[in-house]
C-alpha cells in the first residue's frame, strides 16, 4: 500500500515510523464507501503496549467479521510524531484505510490505565474534535470508551459519550445496531442515540446523570436527569466466553507481546481483597479445553508466531490445566511452538507445569506472595504462607530456573514496619535457599508496589498509605536487602499517587485532566515523559487537592464517585470483607465456599463459578 | 551448526510502500512468520534458540525501499519450486514482492559474504538547478578524500567516504523531482551510505526517496 506523500514527510523524522503506517498480516481494510458504520479501535499508549491487549483484538475481530460494519485502529501517537503531526497540520487516522478519525461514526477508546488518560485528549485534540462531549455536535464521533478504568469513569466523564462497563462482546455489536438503525432514520440527533443507547444493559451516559456535593466535597448523590436512564448500570458479561479470535494482526514491530494470546479463563476464584481484576471480572468462566486447543491452532497457522500464552489471572487455577499442557504439547510437538503460562501459583504443581512447558529455563519463575508477614496476607486473602512460598522455589532452584521473580506490595491496610521487616526476612530465606542449591548463580528479582485501593474492591473505602511512610519503607527493604544475587525495584511513588487519585475520584478530576493536558501532560505511564509538577499546578488551578482523593479514609455511608455502577458485587459483601480484612481474617475461594459476593444473584447464574468437570464439560 | 539442509533457494523481492518504516530486524521476523505460516520445511540452526537458516544480503536502511533485495532460505526438505513460490506468496503482506525464486548451489560462499556494491537511486527536491547539482556531482568526484564523521551508537566514528563511492550521476528529472544514481561499496570492509553521500553533497533535506536497485554480488561484478 502506498502511503501519502504528506505522511511519509512526516515519517522520515520520527522514531519507529512503522507504528504509523500499518499494513500489518491479518489487518483488515474493508471498503470505506460500502460500509454503513464505521469505528475506529483506540488505544491511549504506544502502538507496542496497544498491540499488546487483548480486548482490542477480540473487538478488532468481532466487528469486522460483521457485514456492514468496519473497524480500524489507532494508537497513541508517540510524543515527537504527535509534533511532527502538528507541524505538518496533519490530523490523526486509522491505521487501515487512513481516514481522519473525525470521519469515523463511532470512537471507542480502551481505558485500561489511568496514566494513559493524557494521551486520549491528544488523540481527540489531534483528530480534531472537540475535547469536552458537550461542545460537540451531530457531525461529530461518538466517543465510546470501554476497560477496566470505566469501573470508575468518572474523571473522564466530562470527554466521553458513552462509557461500557464490563465486558464489551455484546454490548459493542448492539450500540453498533442501534446506531446504524437510528442514523438512517429521519431525525437522528446524538442526543436522542445516547439516550437509546443508554437503556442497554452495561452502558453509562454520563450526561445523563447529575453528581451534586457535599460541603466538604464528597458526592452527594448522583442521579439520572431523565425519567428511563437507570439509576444504577450494572456491568455486562458474557454468560458463556464467545470464541477466541482466529486472525489477530501479527504487528512488524516488535511489541510488548509478540506472541499468539489464548483466554482460557475469565474470572479469579481466588478473591484477593486488593485485587480490582479478580473483583471485577467475576463470574469464572472456563474455557473448554478443545476451544482453547483448537483457538492456539488457528491462531498459528494465521499469524506464523512460534510463542502461545494461555491467559488468564490464574492460570494454575484452571481446572483441567494439566489435560490442557499435555494435549498442547502433543498437537505441537516438534513444531517448534513453544507455550508460557503467566500467573502462576504459588506451589509446587506451579512449578510442575512450568516444567512440562519449558525445556529451557531461561525467562525465570514469577510468584507473587504480595504480602510479607502471613498476617498480612490474611488481611489481603492471599492464601500463601512462607512454607508454600520457600517450597515452590527449592522446587523452581533444584529444576533448574535462576531465576525467581517476587512480587510484593507496600502500603497496604494496616500495615506496620513489622510486615515489611517479614518481606526482607522472607526474601532472604528463598536467597539462602538459591543459593544452597544452586550456589552463586540464584538470582532473585523483587518487584515491591505500592498499593492502590481500587473502586469495587473490599479497599475501596481505604486510605493510601502516606508518601513519607511509603518512602521510608522503600527505604527499609533498599537497605534490608542488600544482598548479593538480589535485584530490588520499586514502583514510583509519585505515579502511584496520581494513579490512587484517578481511580477513585470524582467527575470535578475533568478540569485536572484536562489542565495538566494543556500544561503538557503526555504518556504519564512512562517514567521518561511522567511529570508530577504539571500534575500538581493542574490539581491546584483546578482548587482540588489529591490527598482528599487517596489520604482519605473514607466512610461507610459516603456515596462513592462509583457508587452508581456495579459491578455486581453487593455493597454488603464488599464492606463485609473489609471488615474481615481489618480484624485479619482470610476470606474465600469461590472453587471451595462462595462468599455470596451477590454476582450469582447479579447474572441469574445457575453455577458460579462455571468450571469443567473431568469429562471437560461445564459442571 | 544447522539442522540438515538439502535445498537453498535465493528469493529476489522488493521492500517497498509502507514495509520502507520497517527495520531490518522487522523484515527478518516477518519473513520467518511468513514462511511458518506457509509451511516451508525450513531449516534451523541448533542449540537453545534455533532460528530459521534465512540469510539477507545485506540490511537495508530503515526508510530505504529496495527493489531487488535478496535473501537465501535454506530447507531441511527439498520442495518444488512452483509450490514454494505460490505458498509464500500468499503469505506475504503488502510491501514484500517476489520476483524471482532460484536453486542455489548449497556449497557456494554464503550470500552476505559475495555481495560487493549496491546500487541506488535517490529522488530530491529541485532545490538547485539541474547544472549545479552535476557540478558538485563532479567535485565530488574529483576529490581524492571526503572525510566524514558519522555518530553511531557506540560513538563517533571517522571514515573516507570517497573510496566508497563507485559510481555518482545525474539521472534527469522525473515527476518534478531530480533523480541521482549511484553504487556505493558494501562489502566486508565498508558499507556506503545514501544518506550520507546527499549530506556530502549538501542535498541532506532535499531527499525525498532512497530505493536500493539492484545488490551486485562478487560473481557478477
Ligand atoms: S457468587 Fe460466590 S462463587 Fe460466584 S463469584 Fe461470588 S463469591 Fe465466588
Amino acid at each position: 500500500m502506498t502511503l501519502p506523500p504528506s505522511l511519509e514527510r512526516v515519517l522520515t523524522g520520527v522514531s519507529k515510523p512503522g507504528r504509523y503506517t500499518g499494513g500489518e498480516w491479518n489487518s483488515v481494510s474493508k471498503s470505506w464507501d460500502s460500509t454503513r458504520v464505521k469505528v475506529a479501535l483506540a488505544y491511549p499508549d504506544s502502538y507496542e503496549v496497544g498491540m499488546s491487549n487483548l480486548g482490542m483484538g477480540i473487538l478488532y475481530e468481532l466487528l469486522n467479521d460483521q457485514a456492514g460494519v468496519l473497524a480500524e485502529r489507532v494508537y497513541a501517537p508517540w510524543v515527537d510524531m504527535e509534533r511532527a503531526l502538528r507541524e505538518a497540520g496533519l490530523p490523526l487516522c486509522s491505521l487501515e484505510t487512513r481516514h481522519p478519525l473525525r470521519c469515523f461514526d463511532l470512537l471507542g477508546f480502551s481505558l485500561q490505565y489511568e496514566l494513559n488518560y493524557t494521551n486520549v485528549l491528544t488523540m481527540l485534540d489531534l483528530a480534531g474534535i472537540p475535547l469536552q462531549a458537550n461542545q460537540r455536535d451531530e457531525s461529530w464521533p461518538v466517543i465510546l470508551a470501554g476497560g477496566s478504568c470505566t469501573y470508575n469513569p468518572e474523571p473522564m466523564a466530562d470527554f466521553v459519550d458513552l462509557f461500557v462497563v464490563g465486558e464489551g462482546e455484546e454490548v459493542l455489536p448492539e450500540l453498533v445496531r442501534l446506531y446504524d438503525r437510528m442514523r438512517s432514520a429521519p431525525g437522528y440527533s446524538r442526543t436522542g442515540f445516547l439516550r437509546a443507547a443508554a437503556a442497554i444493559g452495561g452502558v453509562y451516559v454520563p450526561s445523563l446523570y447529575r453528581v451534586s456535593y457535599c460541603g466538604d466535597g464528597t458526592v452527594a448523590a448522583i442521579d439520572p436527569l431523565e425519567p428511563g436512564v437507570p439509576a444504577r448500570v450494572d456491568k455486562r458479561i458474557v454468560p458463556v466466553l464467545p470464541p477466541a479470535p482466529s486472525r489477530p494482526v501479527v504487528p512488524f514491530l516488535e511489541v510488548v507481546h509478540d506472541r499468539v494470546a489464548v483466554e482460557i479463563m475469565r474470572g479469579c476464584s481466588r478473591g484477593c481483597r486488593f485485587c480490582q481484576a479478580g473483583m471485577v471480572y467475576r463470574p469464572v468462566r472456563e474455557r473448554p479445553v478443545e476451544q482453547v486447543l483448537d483457538a492456539v491452532e488457528r491462531q498459528l497457522a494465521h499469524t506464523g508466531h512460534e510463542e502461545v500464552s494461555l491467559v488468564s489471572l490464574s492460570s494454575t487455577d484452571y481446572t483441567l490445566i494439566r489435560p490442557l499442557l499435555t494435549a498442547l504439547l502433543d498437537q505441537h510437538a516438534g513444531k517448534r511452538v513453544s507455550v508460557s503460562l503467566p500467573s502462576l501459583r504459588t506451589d509446587a504443581f506451579s512449578v510442575e507445569l512450568a516444567q512440562l512447558l519449558q525445556r529451557t529455563r531461561k525467562s525465570g519463575l514469577t510468584f507473587a506472595p504480595e504480602a510479607g508477614s502471613e498476617r498480612l496476607r490474611a488481611v489481603i486473602n492471599k492464601g500463601v504462607t512462607a512454607d508454600d512460598l520457600l517450597a515452590t522455589a527449592e522446587a523452581a532452584f533444584r529444576s533448574g530456573w535462576q531465576r525467581i521473580k517476587l512480587y510484593f506490595m507496600i502500603g497496604l491496610p494496616t500495615e506496620t514496619d513489622d510486615d515489611v521487616l517479614a518481606i526482607a526476612g522472607l526474601v532472604r530465606e528463598v536467597q539462602a535457599l538459591g543459593r544452597r542449591v544452586l550456589g552463586g548463580r540464584a538470582r532473585l528479582n523483587v518487584s515491591v508496589s505500592t498499593f492502590i485501593p481500587k473502586p469495587h474492591t473490599p479497599f475501596q473505602w481505604a486510605a493510601m498509605c502516606p508518601p513519607g511512610q511509603v518512602a521510608a519503607r522503600q527505604a527499609m527493604l533498599q537497605r534490608e536487602l542488600h544482598l548479593r544475587g538480589v535485584d530490588l525495584s520499586w514502583s514510583d511513588e509519585a505515579t502511584s499517587r496520581l494513579e490512587g487519585a484517578l481511580s477513585r475520584g470524582d467527575r470535578r478530576l475533568g478540569a485536572v485532566i484536562q489542565r495538566a493536558w494543556e500544561l503538557g501532560a503526555r504518556f504519564d505511564a512512562w517514567a521518561e515523559w511522567f511529570r508530577p509538577e504539571l500534575w500538581a499546578s493542574a490539581f491546584a488551578q483546578a482548587g482540588l487537592d489529591p490527598q482528599f482523593y487517596t489520604r482519605r479514609e473514607r466512610a461507610r455511608e459516603e456515596v462513592l464517585p462509583w457508587s452508581h455502577l456495579s459491578a455486581g458485587l453487593s455493597a454488603g459483601f464488599l464492606w463485609e470483607e473489609y471488615s474481615r480484612a481489618r480484624l485479619g481474617e482470610a476470606g474465600d475461594n469461590c472453587r471451595e465456599s462462595c462468599a455470596g459476593c451477590g454476582v450469582r444473584e447479579t447474572f441469574d447464574l445457575s453455577a458460579c463459578p462455571v468450571t469443567l468437570g473431568a469429562d471437560g464439560r461445564a459442571e | 551448526m544447522t539442522s540438515h539442509e538439502v535445498q537453498r533457494l535465493r528469493i529476489v523481492f522488493a521492500k517497498r510502500g509502507s514495509l520502507v518504516y520497517i527495520s531490518h530486524l522487522d523484515l527478518m521476523r516477518a519473513w520467518e512468520r511468513a514462511l511458518r505460516r506457509a509451511g516451508l520445511p525450513v531449516a534451523h540452526t541448533q542449540g537453545f534458540n534455533p532460528r530459521p537458516r534465512l540469510l539477507f544480503a545485506a540490511a537495508l536502511a530503515l526508510g530505504c525501499s529496495g527493489r531487488a533485495e535478496q535473501l537465501d532460505l535454506y530447507l531441511e526438505q527439498r520442495i518444488d519450486l512452483r509450490s514454494a513460490a505460490s505458498a509464500l506468496l500468499a503469505q506475504l503482506p503488502a510491501g514484500l514482492d517476489i520476483s524471482s525464486i532460484t536453486e542455489m548451489d548449497l556449497t557456494l560462499p554464503n550470500l552476505p559474504a559475495q555481495v560487493v556494491a549496491a546500487e541506488y537511486r535517490v529522488t530530491v527536491e529541485p532545490a538547485i538547478q539541474p547544472a549545479e547539482f552535476q557540478q558538485r556531482i563532479a567535485a565530488l568526484l574529483g576529490s581524492t578524500t571526503l572525510p566524514r564523521r558519522r555518530e553511531r551508537p557506540d560513538g563517533v566514528r571517522s571514515y573516507d567516504l570517497r573510496p566508497l563511492v563507485q559510481e555518482l550521476r545525474f539521472a534527469g528529472q522525473e515527476h518534478g523531482l531530480q533523480v541521482l544514481s549511484t553504487r556505493l561499496q558494501a562489502d566486508g570492509q565498508a558499507t556506503g551510505r545514501p544518506d550520507e553521500l546527499m549530506a556530502e553533497l549538501g542535498m541532506a533535506r532535499q531527499v525525498r526517496s532512497i530505493e536500493r536497485v539492484r545488490i551486485v554480488l562478487k560473481e557478477e561484478a
